[in-house]
């Protein structure tokens, strides 16, 4: 039943993208000034029966309805509701669904909030748009549809993965897709400028608001999932350049620089084809990403959603857009003449695509490396974090100083008035870097200098927020935040590296041992039967040695019955200056457990300087919104 | 658009790295099971899922014309999907025995499912752990391993067995 229901909605989104696409090309020749009314009718329906599909899945989920294969591979009924719904999402098909629901609802969001601008160059991003959604529409109805129905209807389902059974993994998913799925909308909006030359200033106001959008999900969307990796995945870690980490930041940096650019362009009506440029190639890589992570060229912990078949389909998709792109973008390219001063703001903004473009080649270097590698010479290898971690670190220095200084040169020219203050900054920078390095422990010379960069951008940024509420010119607060928040990061990022404890030892039940300022006592092994899981615990008490402070740390084995899995939960306590963190494994055919202590300075304020990057974003909308 | 060096170039390195995904594809990730067609299998010994005394080895399949080893377990889905052609083989052919091995499941689960969609097996075999199934080469089930009558294996099918490999076993067999 459910299964019909779907998939009729499905084709009829599937005509109404042929209709649209029909209507905007008859329109184009129109000489009228508005876009005629059943275009947007015939959005609307678009956008209702898209929506609706997606909410029948989630009906398929909450109903526990096994007849349809997909609710029957990913779900269960003795699931909590919350994890049924989540599980729409949560694997190949649903999350498919949302993305081609995400595709459709920035289509009709951009046809309606962007009535301002010139109508040929709106009718072209129709157009392109549902060019994409039928791209993945096709996919979604020929390869992946979450609608096929099995018969004879099975009595229970298999259950979703129980590491994915995690609320920060629930909304992972969503957050991130709007990011990715949401460049669409400006790939699609690159295309019809360069066709309609609908060019510069005002092409960078039709997009700027989306791109920050995406921008903020993105970032959003990636710190969730590092929160949820550090404590589910149970290695202390929160950043393990894994591929599938790789192929988020890739658009994340091609969109940073883009959303740095989009400035210049507006202010300075230049840089127009370096622009469409990123706007092309976030997108692609969006999908790029995606194709690699789906098609299991790669593996990671992704790899639930992995298919060879799948990555046909989504590699042919892919060069289309490329070449198409590439076609049009070379046809319509115009030579543009760059005068900047040198010491001008859009040559800090420049030197920020700069970065940009030198982390993105990086990591895609190393994530790629390995496939060109064993396709070519059969030689099996990985790039792990070492080779990130010297390429990436010691540039962030210069970025955090040019975080700092860069906006503060004025447009087109500067005086030398800043170079006091900046020589000032750079010393009290300095005085406190050595204050940590002598006071609490030594460190290498690349370390002192990441800590001072660091240091200077957080000064720095708390000057001009000062400045800020001395002028009341809040349009400048959600970039100081952004910049400031990413000096907190890198800074609580390096103390954490540099004074992280790490304990690895066998204990038994009764068992007390004694490391660091720290006497681990486990005291008892406890079971409980929960709805879906059966959990070992574990009761640790933990005495500092030093101020006799005691506390329990109950880190739990949990065995899942559908399907059958072990995962193992770490025990977290957070306090302000650091968090303690436990876990414990079982070793086979023996009374000892394994044990993993570690002690990891300013956790918690890794995690709120990354949220407050985003949080800049999301200021800057509010904003925006209330200037308007 | 006019073509210049800098498009030539930019144009051939989209199209290598392309290319190089679609390789890409081709290269399995996994160790290759294909190389066990044209092996002997050894050291066949599984018992019986509900009769630990029960047993069936490397004599039983010499009696044996053809033989297929089919892996399974009520948790999988494909199975259920490939079962009919299973059903439809054993009661068919009298040229071919069929056995199952009950891949990492719950005894009376394996029960149920043969109960509910009916036994085309000449034996169920047990494997509790999944050690038998790796010694074959089994990396996701459903899988299924053709042998003949001098224990070689002349056919793997990775995943369900669907129209076109059931056609195929049968001219094999025939």
């Amino acid at each position: 039943m459910l299964s019909n229901i779907g998939v009729a909605l499905l084709l009829l989104v599937l005509i109404l993208s042929f209709l649209i696409i029909y209507n905007s090309s008859l329109e184009l020749k129109t000489s009228s000034q508005s876009i005629r009314k059943n275009i947007y009718q015939l959005s609307l329906f678009q956008i209702t029966f898209t929506v609706l599909s997606f909410f029948t899945l989630i009906i398929g989920f909450i109903n526990s309805d096994f007849s349809l294969i997909n609710v029957y591979e990913n779900s269960h009924t003795a699931k909590p509701l919350f994890y049924k719904i989540a599980g729409t999402w949560g694997n190949h098909e649903g999350s498919l669904l949302l993305w081609v629901n995400i595709l459709v609802i920035f289509s009709y969001l951009f046809l309606i909030f962007n009535h301002t601008h010139n109508k040929k160059f709106r009718l072209y991003t129709l157009i392109f748009q549902n060019i994409l959604i039928l791209g993945f529409l096709f996919f979604l109805l020929l390869n992946s549809n979450p609608f096929n129905s099995i018969y004879p209807v099975p009595a229970e389902g298999l259950g979703l993965n129980p590491i994915l059974q995690d609320p920060a993994l629930a909304i992972h998913p969503p957050l991130l897709y709007v990011g990715f799925v949401g460049c669409s909308i400006y790939f699609s909006a690159a295309m019809a400028s360069l066709l309609s030359s609908y060019a510069g200033k005002l092409f960078a106001q039709s997009i700027k608001t989306w791109v920050k959008i995406s921008w903020c999900f993105q970032t959003l969307g990636i710190i969730v999932g590092s929160i949820w990796a550090y404590y589910e995945l149970g290695w202390g870690g929160f950043w393990f350049w894994d591929p599938v980490e790789n192929a988020s930041l890739l658009p994340w940096f091609a969109i940073t620089a883009l959303m740095h650019s989009l400035i210049v362009l507006e202010k300075r009506n230049t840089l127009y084809s370096w622009v469409i440029i990123l706007c092309l190639s976030t997108f692609i890589l969006s999908v790029t990403g995606t194709f690699l992570v789906r098609s299991g060229i790669l593996n990671s912990v992704h790899t639930f959603a992995s298919d060879p078949s799948r990555g046909i389909y989504i590699l042919s998709f892919l060069s289309f857009m490329i070449f198409s792109a590439l076609i049009i973008f070379f046809t319509k390219y115009k030579k543009e003449n760059y005068n900047f001063n040198l010491k001008s703001r859009e040559t800090f903004i420049l030197a920020n695509n700069w970065f940009m473009v030198f982390f993105l080649v990086t990591v895609l270097i190393g994530m790629l490396y390995p496939i060109f590698l064993d396709v070519l010479t059969n030689v099996k290898i990985s790039v792990g974090p070492p080779f990130f971690n010297i390429v990436i670190i010691p540039l962030a220095i210069p970025l955090m100083f040019l975080m700092a200084i860069g906006p503060k040169f004025s447009w087109i020219k500067s005086q030398n008035k800043f170079f006091y203050k900046i020589l000032f900054l750079i010393l009290g920078a300095i005085i406190i870097n050595l204050f940590i390095f002598y006071f609490f422990g030594k460190y290498s010379l690349l370390s002192n200098l990441i800590f001072i960069a660091a240091i200077f951008l957080i000064l720095y940024s708390l000057l001009d927020i000062k400045n800020i509420f001395n002028k009341k010119n809040k349009f400048k607060l959600p970039r100081v935040t952004s910049h400031l928040s990413f000096g907190f990061l890198v800074f609580f990022i390096g103390i954490n590296y540099q004074f992280s404890l790490e304990e690895d030892f066998n204990l038994k039940v009764g068992e007390i041992k004694e490391t660091n300022n720290y006497e681990i006592n486990f005291e008892e092994i406890k079971i409980k039967e929960n709805k879906n899981y059966k959990a070992v615990i574990g009761n640790f008490k933990l005495t500092n040695l030093k101020s006799n402070l005691v506390q329990y740390l109950n880190p739990e084995i949990r065995i899942y019955s559908n399907p059958e899995t072990l995962t193992y939960e770490a025990a977290i306590k957070t306090r302000v200056t650091s968090d303690l963190y436990l876990t414990m494994s079982n070793v086979s055919r023996s009374d000892y457990y394994n044990i993993k202590f570690q002690k990891k300075p300013f956790m918690i304020w890794i995690w709120i300087s990354a949220l407050m990057i985003s949080l800049g974003g999301f200021i800057q909308l509010i904003l925006k919104k209330n200037e308007n | 658009m006019k073509i210049s060096i800098s498009k030539i170039i930019i144009f051939s390195f989209i199209i290598f790295f392309l290319s190089v995904f679609w390789l890409g594809l081709k290269i399995d990730n996994n160790y290759d099971t294909k190389s066990l067609i044209g092996s002997k299998i050894s050291n066949f010994h599984i018992t019986e899922i509900n009769n630990e005394n029960q047993y069936i080895s490397e004599e039983d399949l010499r009696k044996n014309k053809y033989t297929l080893i089919n892996f399974f377990a009520s948790w999988c889905a494909p199975c259920r999907a490939e079962h009919k052609y299973l059903l439809s083989l054993s009661n068919q052919n009298k040229r071919i025995k069929i056995i199952g091995i009950n891949f990492k499941d719950k005894k009376i689960n394996a029960n149920n499912f043969l109960k509910d969609l009916g036994n085309p097996y000449n034996f169920v075999g047990k494997d509790t752990d999944g050690k038998i199934s790796i010694s074959f080469g089994i990396y996701g089930i459903p899988e299924s391993i053709l042998v003949n009558n001098e224990l070689t294996v002349i056919k793997k099918i990775i995943g369900p067995i669907d129209q076109v490999q059931f056609e195929d076993v049968l001219k094999i067999i025939q």
